[in-house]
């Protein structure tokens, strides 16, 4: 039998799933190992048991100052800054993409444009988002806003002018001015790609939100890593990682079904 | 006075003639089937009906105006594929047709029930009743282009342009669909323009049957000129003209 017709049986899957993520442990568990061995005050590469140990420490333990579990206070601050700054670009995605999706007068003034401005790099402009902006909330979110948006406006105006003419010529057919062809055609058609294009955004959503809040915060995950960063603290820093990684796991997973509850007649194709 | 009158009508993209010098009178309730060659440009000319796209020249009326650029209720279309909507239930295709027609698409109170219950009349009469609620990806191809027809009767248009509606169906769906648009169209009394590659549905389903192809060929540049309505069959009484009994022939009608 061929290769590409071969396919694992249910518990194959799931066990060849587990795999690459066993085998990274069992690395790092090796190489944590080795290098206590030789050194017992090592910080590089603390055991998987002492990490275990600092994460149960990290969420349960308050801060003596403030009396705050800061773990949690990061998780809130950085979740709030990040929904809000997805939020934002979705919405402001979703309106300018069925714009210039469905209005050729308003395609042919801002296509070029918004092409344009998706290559300004938004790193580079963060200083003058902290100039503009102060050091506060409304610069982090900014950042994640002007990362993601231009992105968001090019995939969905894509998405509308790729959904069959047929329909809206059938739409005029049937007395549908392009209000309604908006809000009951178009507007329905891309939400389920609207949620796929924020799920493909929500990495490079993170980057930008984690880069502001490692230059200037008080609170957030980002912060947090980048000042114990000083102290090489890796349990810590690991601890914040793996956690991050979960919650952009579940975020995505989150969306994925959500889609599918509220579009099934997307198909599986409209993930 | 005809009902749709092209007068000598053109159709160039780019500078690659499709269609060149169509002339054609029709009158009110007519089935004109419409054959030819792939690509000859049959969807074409329906796209000019339509008002989606304009002739490059000449000139069509529909009930003695010229047509205004855009489509309109006036005429209704079902195309191959992609003719009802895919994020709306069954029911919903048909309420669409007077849900669509308010500002902002959507029917509340008294005109939402009423429409409701027009729709489950259409789904009863078009045997789709037990699906209403289901979406046409659920649908198979006849029953989906059985709720495209209807959905774009539900508009009452004057005019059913059909590009090649029931290409994709089996025979014996086929049959069941023929006697559905024909029943139709007898209650309506609408002007229907369909396109078909099956002459022998052309025949059977239209008053007349029209030709399109390429008058003028040049075996060096096939595509120097364009196509044009050729033959324009009467094709009542299946196909065969004057063959309707005019007076008393005492002869059994083969039964
Ligand atoms: N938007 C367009 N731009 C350029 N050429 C086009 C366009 N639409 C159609 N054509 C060309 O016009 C010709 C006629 O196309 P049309 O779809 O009308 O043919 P048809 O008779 O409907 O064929 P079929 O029976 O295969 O559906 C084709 O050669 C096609 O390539
Ligand atoms: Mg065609």
């Amino acid at each position: 039998m061929r290769w590409i017709n071969r396919k694992p049986s249910r518990a194959a899957t799931v066990v060849l799933m587990t795999l690459p993520f066993v085998a990274v442990f069992i690395a790092y568990a090796l190489g944590s190992e080795a290098r206590l061995a030789v050194n017992p005050q090592d910080k590089l590469l603390p055991a998987p048991s002492a990490i275990a140990e600092t994460a149960i420490r990290l969420v349960t333990t308050p801060d003596k100052r403030s009396g705050d579990i800061l773990f949690w206070r990061d998780t809130f601050a950085s979740l709030q800054r990040l929904g809000l700054g997805v939020g934002i670009s979705a919405l402001i995605g979703l309106l300018a993409g069925l714009a210039i999706g469905l209005l050729p007068y308003v395609r042919a003034t801002f296509s070029g444009f918004v092409s344009v401005m998706s290559m300004v790099p938004p790193l580079a402009i963060l200083p003058i988002l902290f100039i503009v902006f102060g050091l506060g909330e409304v610069s982090k979110v900014a950042l994640v806003v002007i990362g993601i948006t231009p992105f968001l406006i090019r995939d969905l105006s894509q998405r509308v002018l790729e959904i069959p003419q047929e329909l809206f010529v059938k739409a005029q057919t049937l007395g549908a001015s392009s209000l309604v062809i908006s809000l009951r055609v178009a507007l329905p058609l891309v939400m389920p790609r609207l949620i796929q294009a924020v799920r493909l955004s929500l990495g490079p959503a993170w980057l930008f939100l984690i880069a502001s809040e490692a230059i200037a915060s008080q609170d957030g995950l980002g912060y947090r890593i980048f000042l114990v960063r000083r102290y090489l603290a890796m349990d810590v820093i690991l601890t914040y990682v793996i956690w991050i990684t979960l919650l952009a796991f579940l975020l995505d997973l989150a969306l994925r079904s959500l889609s599918r509850k509220l579009f099934p007649w997307a198909g599986e194709d409209g993930l | 006075m005809s009902f749709v009158s092209v007068t000598s009508v053109s159709k160039y993209y780019g500078s690659r003639p499709i269609l060149e010098h169509v002339n054609l009178e029709v009158s009110e309730g007519e089935f004109i089937s419409l054959v030819g060659a792939s690509g000859c440009g049959k969807s074409t000319f329906l796209r000019m009906l339509l008002d989606q796209e304009r002739p490059t020249g000449g000139s069509i009326t529909v009930d003695g105006r010229p047509l205004t650029g855009e489509p309109s209720q006036s005429r209704g279309i079902v195309f191959q594929r992609y003719s009802v909507f895919p994020h709306m239930s069954v029911r919903d295709n048909i309420i669409a047709a007077s849900a669509f027609q308010t500002t902002y698409g959507w029917l509340r109170g008294a005109a939402k029930s009423q429409a409701r219950r027009d729709a489950d009349t259409a789904l009863e009469r078009i045997g789709l009743s037990h699906v209403a609620d289901q979406y046409p990806a659920a649908l198979s191809g006849g029953m989906q282009q059985r709720l495209a027809i209807a959905q774009a009767m539900a508009a009452k248009p004057r005019v059913l342009l059909l590009d090649e509606p029931f290409g994709a169906l089996d025979p014996g769906t086929r049959l069941s669909m023929h006697a559905f648009l024909s029943d139709l169209r007898d209650e309506t009394g609408m002007t229907v323009f369909m396109v078909t590659h099956d002459l022998e549905e052309g025949f059977k389903l239209g008053d007349r049957v029209l030709v399109f192809d390429k008058p003028r060929w040049d075996p060096q540049d096939p595509e120097a000129f364009g196509a044009t309505i050729t033959y324009d069959f009467d094709a009542r009484d299946g196909g065969i003209p004057y063959q309707r009994l005019t007076e008393e022939t005492h002869v059994l009608e083969p039964h």
